[in-house]
């Protein structure tokens, strides 16, 4: 797609139960990040209930929730949303799925005496361990592709706060290597999922701010761009990284 | 000597060593020492106290409300064990009742005030035995550190149905999750609330929380909504609405950083109260103050003279006079918080100069998620300089460029006192806002007190 003409289109799910981790900064970012750049954005949102359109968007976000509102939403998804939400990752969209979001992209999350379905968009299963929440700074590193400038290593950096083990089918790719904090179950060392341009993650923080270059790939991947992204003045945003990672202890 | 009086000699003892060690405000190691040494201090010493005690708890306003009641009951010729200066933990009141003991089992106070931080309030209200409970609000805080919001109600549901007969229950109406803790206390409840459209919100701000009901799980319906998701609301689904106020907060008018007017409407009577604190949180934390100095006895003359009389607590809209500028430092710590700070910033005149502090530290959550969800757009049209400062001052300045301040008014200086610096130096208007998280408030005070500009925080 032609830059000049594109606009990104994002449908963000239960916008309204599923922010708990100030997930509206991740939007913030990539709205503003395309407006600088003379790139329009539209957002939507889909609630309980709401169908999802599969061919509405470029990018589709879900955010972390409350137990009491992720149990909600994830009845919601499998009855109103989940077909839809196979039918945009199978033509290439971008999912991104944040902590609470991330566990509802995987078959199941068994928390307590229930489980809870999920999306099955990714071969993952999550359970509530009788351990401690996995809580503090977090920092991964992986290894990503872009059209322009091939594989490079990067690394994110954020914070994670989830009571949740999660584990990945066999052959599953993790979205990253676990460098600093714990990751999916605190065991593996490995962190989020990725599927394509399906993503998971429990990095939040929120994540988009503290790794502006992944919101780029992120916009760059999901209009399809022909050409690199222009670039812009990032010195807050890269000491704002500079600051993540060191908190993560890197 | 008592065996209690041989161990507040020995804790007290540590605690004026840091003093002069120079250690900051040592403010509740001594009261960690003594409860090492006798695990019931707290219960034993509150004990001590003729008129017993009374509780705050919320997630905002509790050094605030605190204050204000001290103020009211301060009039009705009280004499107060108070934890003023905002040290909630077990710690803290341990080591508030710990200075005020004395030899022979006796205390200097008839009555005991203390804010009790939401996660502790549990395990010290079964210490204390409080007459009066004053529980005004819930919001989203330091998931990090608390938990999920979900989780705390819980557990005061369990404190709320806890409380003896004969004690007191005073609850925010406007709030879903304190009024419902009113549905099965055996403990006498007084509700209040806002009742003035004028002043209300046009739409559920971003971060609110509680938007669904918590016997049935319904969406609420709200008719006003004035902070957060406080309002008036009710369920469409199980008809479960806001309970009437018998304290309320009528025709308020909000006088930008400095003040707010309103009519108290009580039982006994109405009273027009000038404020000298800003904003509708402090309209709120006023009614609670009413209603909990009502609940021990106090009359409404005495109630409308001390809300009128309140000074701000340390770092709660205080204003110090730094050479020609006037300084007003405003605690931001969450999104409802800081959302209210800065609603009550945009009511300002003219333009604004910020020194913003966020720090990382476990007292300010680790997590800095949340300045994300705090409504910075309410105020970037008016900020003139902003100079962003803490150990995660880039985040912070990041924040205010996507609200949409430029970039050539931001400046990135971690270390506050150099922060504090470039911040006087860039003020245009004589008067600069402060915005601080609360470990940066300790640091910022601290700066201003070595500067000779204000008393050192741990003065009484």
């Amino acid at each position: 797609m032609h830059e000049s003409t594109a606009t990104l289109r994002v449908c963000a799910l239960y916008p309204d139960l599923m922010n708990i981790y100030a997930d509206r900064g991740n939007l913030l970012m990539l709205e503003r990040r395309c407006r600088w750049r003379g790139l329009g954005f539209a957002l939507d949102g889909a609630g309980l209930g709401d169908a999802l359109d599969p061919g509405g968007a470029d990018l589709y976000y879900v955010g972390g929730g409350q137990d009491r509102d992720q149990e909600l939403c994830a009845g919601d998804l499998v009855e109103h949303k989940r077909e839809a939400l196979h039918a945009a990752a199978a033509r290439g969209a971008v999912v991104l799925a944040v902590c609470g979001g991330f566990q509802l992209l995987g078959h199941s999350y068994a928390l307590g005496g229930r489980t809870l379905p999920g999306a099955g968009l990714v071969d993952l299963r999550t359970v509530r361990a009788d351990g401690p929440r996995l809580i503090g700074n977090v920092a991964i590193e992986l290894a990503i592709e872009s059209r322009f400038d091939g594989v490079a290593n990067r690394v994110l950096a954020g914070f994670e706060n989830h009571g949740g083990r999660t584990h990945l089918g066999p052959g599953v790719k993790p979205l990253g290597r676990v460098l600093r904090g714990h990751g999916n179950n605190g065991a593996d060392g490995l962190e989020g999922v990725r599927a394509g341009n399906v993503i998971g993650t429990y990095l939040h923080g929120p994540l988009l701010p503290k790794n502006a270059w992944f919101a780029d790939w992120l916009i760059a991947t999901a209009l399809r761009l022909e050409r690199p992204l222009a670039p812009l003045d990032d010195a807050l945003e890269d000491l704002a990284h500079a600051d993540a990672r060191k908190a993560a202890g890197l | 000597m008592t065996a209690l009086d041989a161990k507040i000699v020995a804790a007290r003892t540590v605690g004026t060593l840091v003093r002069r060690a120079g250690r900051g405000g040592g403010t509740s190691l001594p009261g960690k020492l003594l409860i090492a040494l006798e695990p019931r201090a707290i219960g034993e010493l509150a004990a001590r106290l003729p008129d017993g005690c009374a509780v705050i708890s919320a997630t905002n306003g509790k050094t605030t409300t605190a204050a204000m009641v001290a103020s009211i009951l301060a009039r009705s010729g009280h004499r107060l064990v108070h934890n003023r200066a905002g040290a909630n933990m077990a710690g803290g009141i341990a080591s508030t009742l710990l200075a005020s003991a004395r030899r022979g089992g006796r205390i200097d106070g008839d009555l005991g005030l203390f804010e009790v931080d939401e996660f502790w309030l549990a395990r010290v209200i079964d210490e204390l035995h409080p007459r009066a409970v004053l529980l005004s609000n819930l919001f989203r805080d330091q998931l990090d550190r608390y938990g999920e919001l979900e989780t705390i109600a819980d557990r005061w549901a369990g404190v709320a149905a806890a409380l003896p007969a004969a004690s007191r229950l005073v609850l925010c109406a406007d709030d879903p999750l304190i009024a419902d803790l009113g549905r099965s206390a055996a403990a006498e409840v007084s509700y209040f609330g806002v009742e003035d459209p004028a002043v209300a919100l046009p739409a559920m701000q971003h971060a609110a929380d509680s938007k669904h009901c918590r016997r049935c799980g319904a969406a609420y319906r709200y008719e006003s909504i004035y902070v957060g998701h406080l309002g008036s609301y009710h369920c469409p689904s199980c008809g479960q609405r806001r309970p009437e106020p018998s304290i309320r907060a009528e025709a308020v008018v909000l006088e930008g950083v400095a003040s707010a007017t309103f009519t108290l409407v009580m039982p006994a009577g109405s009273r027009r109260v000038r404020l000298p604190l800003p904003g509708l949180y402090n309209v709120y934390n006023a009614l609670g103050a009413a209603a909990l100095g009502l609940a021990l006895g106090a009359r409404l003359d005495a109630i409308a003279a001390g809300l009128e009389a309140v000074s701000a607590a340390f770092g709660r809209a205080e204003r110090i006079m730094v050479g020609d500028v006037e300084l007003s430092i405003l605690l931001i710590k969450n999104p409802a918080g800081a959302n209210e700070i800065l609603r009550t910033l945009a009511l300002e005149p003219g333009s604004l100069d910020l020194l913003a502090l966020l720090n990382d530290r476990t007292a300010d959550g680790r997590d800095v998620s949340w300045v994300w969800d705090a409504d910075f757009e309410l105020v970037a049209s008016k900020v003139s300089s902003a100079v962003c400062s803490g150990t995660r001052a880039a985040e912070l300045a990041l924040r205010l460029k996507y609200a949409g301040v430029p970039v050539r008014r931001l400046r990135v200086v971690p270390e506050p006192a150099q922060a504090l610096d470039a911040a006087l130096a860039g003020t245009a208007g004589g008067r600069l806002f402060a915005l601080p998280t609360y470990t940066a408030l300790l640091a910022l005070r601290e700066e201003l007190a070595e500067r000779g500009h204000a008393p050192g925080w741990w003065a009484p």
